[in-house]
């Protein structure tokens, strides 16, 4: 009797459960619902100078801030139709699994085991950097290979933590990491002394030595670059359709800057330039936005509201911003560096 | 007028040893404009309370838009009104109660925009106002639940009473911690992709759940704190279950826990302080992004825990106070 | 009470409904997590256990490294929790009792102290003062080449307290501090979070256990007192001989309670950076996507430290009620 029951009792859940279930979403889904909630959801980090950093009225400014803009005046007509949502190292890619982000833009590097197992896809690189250390000038440290019984500050949930353990593992030589799970946190503890060095990615260490040192002059980034970080966005696992969209905008952005194309002059060039390539890439020719279920337009506003890659990286984090970074490997493929931007046809 | 004994002289001194640099520090060389070279100056020998002159705003009310802060403000008086009314009793029939849940209703419409005012998303919310809401909206939504739950756990039927008895005890068993970790990562995986909830209201339910499971105990020592006789009186005029319960136990059970219950939502209201670690800003997290960002004020950190500490305290001290007043009162 | 077949029927029926239900609720919510983690492509399972961890963790009585294995974080981060738990279970005991009886002392002077300090700690979230305590040690400790040395052999730095160890590695011997690289090698250290986790822990919940300790000692009546008293008895031999044992029934039910409290406090270390349980699970999270299953673990270990500390508290206090009763 009593097993009968549990019996009818459990076809019958698993019958109202099967019921219940809704159907899963669709490829295409993500644009239809940014289309239908007028902005753009974009995950950054907390406030890493140069790439994401909100002021006193919330308005946020950056590096990866600028894509967003870009994705969202392409996708939206308006570069300001985006919503931030701050993110730290843990919560970034809990966040774009659950659709709280439509992307993620957040100095976050490709990593295999990221691409396979975290249920998101990384669509580029816009960022090609290494990871680093910072010290006080004071311990006159000139090499990493110094730092012998030192106690290392880094971020929870990073590549940073990895390469860390293993960097001083293959070298022999014994550091003590000291792991936050704030970015806040973390500086803030490297600054009081708590550790001798800081380590992150090199343009995140720049950010932090130029913005939240309390004099920069008293800290240095050692020479050694101990991996590969390649930072880009990210976005949820299967829709290959918005996959494309973030893919191809910053690519739009780089082929700008191979043209000559800068927010200034987009509307002259559009007007004037009857060459192919020009035209395709303003929609002032052949449509290229139907092929990412976009209008034609959705190269020449991005363009148009944040400029291209070149002054992205001028504003944000080149020699003349707070950062002061060169160029180095994020130089176009023609000069020197290895940005390369497939065909826009 | 008896001299002092000696021992009482030594312990004044004793006491005036450690009161006095306290003393000096916070008020005799304390800065208090926003000035910060003054504050640099003063390092080590004087607090500067210029740090939150400077920083009040983000401090009280986090990445809240700036030019629509007079919204947190009022939110946060129609909160307070209603927790200072209740404390001090005037809360009693049933119309002040609808008037008070309406005023909380309007105060999350405040901050939250629509009926004409602009959106504001709830990851911008933060500071006071957010701890209010956080705390206040978890008890009250923990409330139905506990006392389902409080009369599941006495009840003579074996399945509910296990089930009640399942949740209470795992609930009590795991830190907060971990369940707010659980509302942040694991949640969004248990619904389906399309029904997407902010991470507030998560976090708020999943203090409500957690909440819920100590109501449930105090509620059920209240249950246990009326005589049997009573049940029976009820049931032997005819009064059904439901009618004893409604009428003559729960009022009688939940005035004894009335104390204890204010007790709860200090603990409630002191654990919301734990949001700030899934990046909520209220109280705790508001310091963070106050100071965090800023190089030239972040070294005066000591400053903005205490004036931070200071709310809390005020809140929490008020209201135990509440609650030992409602003790004092239910032993006579 | 006697109840007819109807209602017991009725009752039935009732709980199955509610069965019902619940099973479909938990079904429900089990196919979307299947959906969801199919649709994105994220693995389930406990395996990721066996694969190396990739990360370090800093401290503990347990060594690890990343290229250990995750299961093995996931212990040196439970021995972590439990690192500071136990001697802040002691610590906050013997403050506890210190500033309850202060709270009873007849002269005004230490009372007031003693209400103050109560009234200000718990009216205060325990986060809070942990993060001020570990900012206050941060901030006041010089740096580690400069540290302090309060008695022989004994460090005391930013980079923590760092005291002679006995140890056995190659041959047993004293292994003493000292300053070496940018760090301070060997002896046996106390990192500031550690003892920041520690110091926040035991003030906090000592507070809670003074009112348990000043409730049960007033719940002794004064017959009992006046009784010993008239035997003899000094005030400590009163106090050590009858006031305590006779608090003691009262006050070991609720300090049990602190003591689980206290426990699952001792996960708000991962705020200022101590690796225990919640920390390690949170970097493993992360680092491998199987939310599901690091939350699974915590909770598990959790509910099994709650368990374990309930049964020792219940023994203990038959043992006592026995003993105290006639
Ligand atoms: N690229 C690394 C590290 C990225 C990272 O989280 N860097 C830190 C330090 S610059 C950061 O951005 N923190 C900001 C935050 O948590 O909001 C990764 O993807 O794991």
């Amino acid at each position: 009797m009593i097993s009968r029951s549990l019996h009818t009792l459990l076809l019958l859940g698993g019958l109202l459960g099967a019921s219940l279930t809704a159907p899963v979403a669709h490829a295409g889904k993500t644009l239809d619902t940014i289309k239908q909630r007028g902005t753009l959801q974009c995950g950054v980090s907390t406030g890493v100078a140069g790439f994401s950093l909100a002021d006193s009225q919330g308005r946020w400014a950056g590096f990866d801030v600028d894509f967003c803009r870009a994705i969202a005046a392409a996708v939206l007509g308006d570069p300001n139709k985006v919503h931030f949502v701050p993110l730290n190292s843990q919560q970034r890619f809990a966040a774009i699994q659950s659709g709280e982000v439509d992307i993620l833009a957040r100095n976050t590097t490709w990593t295999l085991n990221r691409d396979g197992a975290l249920g998101l896809s990384f669509t580029g690189v816009t960022y090609y950097d290494g990871q680093g250390f910072l010290v006080p000038k004071k311990l006159k440290v000139t090499s990493a290979k110094q730092l012998r019984n030192a106690e290392v500050c880094v971020q929870s949930g990073t590549t940073n933590e990895k390469n860390l353990a293993e960097y001083f593992r293959g070298i022999g030589v014994k550091v003590r990491p000291v792991v936050f799970e704030g970015f806040e946190a973390s500086f803030k503890a490297f600054f009081s002394g708590r550790c001798q060095a800081y380590t992150t990615d090199i343009s995140g260490l720049a950010g932090v030595r130029n913005k939240e040192a309390p004099n920069p002059d008293d800290y240095t980034i050692l020479p050694e670059v101990i991996s590969k970080e390649p930072l880009g966005p990210a976005v949820r696992r299967g829709d290959d359709e918005w996959f494309a969209i973030v893919r191809w905008v910053p690519f739009a952005l780089i082929e700008a800057e191979e043209l000559g194309i800068t927010a200034a002059n987009v509307d002259k060039i559009r007007a004037e330039n009857k060459d192919p390539a020009f035209t395709r890439l303003l929609g002032s020719g052949e449509d290229t936005g139907k092929n990412l279920g976009l209008d034609k337009d959705w190269a020449y506003r991005a363009i148009k509201s944040v400029g291209n890659y070149g002054e992205i990286f001028a504003r944000n984090v080149g020699p003349e911003s707070v950062l002061k970074l060169p160029r180095g490997l994020n130089n176009l493929w023609n000069k020197g560096g290895i940005l390369f931007a497939p065909p826009v046809r | 007028m008896k001299a002092p004994r000696p021992s009482t002289l030594a312990w004044l001194a004793l006491f005036a040893l450690l009161a006095w640099p306290v003393f000096d520090w916070a008020v005799l060389q304390a800065v208090w404009p926003a000035d910060l070279e003054a504050c640099r100056a003063a390092r080590g020998s004087g607090a500067c309370w210029g740090v939150i002159a400077e920083k009040h705003r983000i401090l009280l009310f986090g990445r809240y838009p700036y030019d629509a802060q007079w919204r947190p403000v009022l939110a946060t008086v129609l909160i307070v009104a209603v927790l200072v009314a209740g404390g001090l009793r005037r809360i009693r029939h049933g119309w002040q109660v609808g008037l008070a849940l309406a005023l909380l209703v309007a105060a999350v419409v405040l901050m939250r925009g629509g009926a004409g005012l602009a959106r504001v998303p709830t990851n911008q919310w933060g500071g006071l106002p957010l701890t209010l809401i956080v705390s206040l909206g978890g008890t009250l939504l923990a409330f139905p639940l506990a006392l389902l739950l409080a009369l599941a756990r006495r009840s003579q039927q074996p399945f509910l009473r296990g089930l009640a008895t399942v949740y209470i005890e795992l609930v009590r068993g795991v830190p907060l911690i971990s369940l707010l970790f659980m509302a942040a990562f694991l949640f969004p995986l248990l619904l389906p992709t399309h029904l997407r909830i902010d991470i507030l209201p998560r976090v708020v339910l999943t203090i409500a759940g957690f909440a819920a499971a100590y109501l449930a105990e105090v509620i059920r020592g209240g249950l246990q704190a009326v005589p049997a006789g009573q049940f029976a009186a009820a049931q032997a005029i005819g009064l059904t279950w439901r009618q004893s319960m409604q009428f003559i136990v729960l009022p009688q059970a939940l005035r004894v826990s009335l104390p204890a219950l204010v007790n709860s939502f200090i603990g409630i209201f002191k654990d919301s302080s734990l949001i700030s670690i899934v990046s909520l800003h209220e109280l705790t997290g508001a310091m963070s992004i106050a100071l965090g960002g800023d190089a030239d004020w972040r070294s005066f950190y000591l400053e903005a825990y205490l004036f931070i500490a200071l709310i809390y305290w005020i809140f929490c001290f008020g209201l135990s106070r509440c609650a030992r007043g409602l003790e004092a009162r239910l032993r006579h | 009470m006697v109840r007819s077949a109807r209602q017991r029927l009725l009752a039935f029926l009732a709980q199955l409904a509610l069965a019902a239900l619940i099973a479909c609720a938990l079904a429900w919510l089990g196919q979307n997590v299947l959906d969801n983690m199919r649709e994105r492509g994220i693995r389930a399972g406990f395996d990721f256990l066996v694969e190396p961890a990739g990360f370090d963790i800093g401290e503990g009585p347990l060594a690890f490294e990343a290229s250990q294995p995750l299961w093995r974080a996931f212990l040196a981060g439970t021995l972590n929790t439990l690192r500071v738990g136990l001697p802040a279970m002691l610590l906050a005991s013997a403050l506890g009792l210190l500033i309850g009886l202060g709270r009873l002392a007849q002269h005004p002077v230490p009372r007031r102290i003693c209400d103050a300090l109560v009234e200000t700690l718990r009216n205060i979230p325990l986060l809070l003062q942990l993060l001020m305590c570990y900012f206050a040690l941060a901030s006041l400790l010089p740096d580690a080449s400069h540290a302090l040395a309060p008695a022989p052999g004994v460090l005391l730095s930013q980079s923590g307290l760092f005291l002679p160890a006995w140890r056995c590695e190659d041959s047993c011997g004293w292994s003493w501090p000292r300053v070496d690289g940018f760090g301070i090698d060997g002896g046996w250290a106390l990192t500031p979070e550690y003892m920041a986790v520690l110091i926040a822990l035991s003030l906090y919940t000592a507070v809670f256990i003074a009112e348990i300790v000043r409730g049960g000692i007033q719940s002794v009546s004064r017959g009992q007192i006046d009784a010993a008293r008239s035997i003899g008895l000094r005030p400590a031999q009163v106090l050590r001989h009858v006031v305590l044992p006779l608090a003691l029934r009262a006050i070991v039910p609720p300090l049990g309670n602190q003591y689980l409290n206290l426990i699952k406090n001792s996960s708000l270390a991962v705020a200022v950076g101590y690796p225990d349980l919640v920390s390690v699970a949170n970097t493993s999270l992360n680092q491998t996507g199987r939310a599901f299953e690091c939350i699974v673990i915590v909770m598990a270990v959790y509910l099994s430290l709650s368990l374990l500390t309930a049964l020792l508290v219940n023994t203990f206090n038959a043992r006592v009620a026995l003993r105290g009763s006639p």
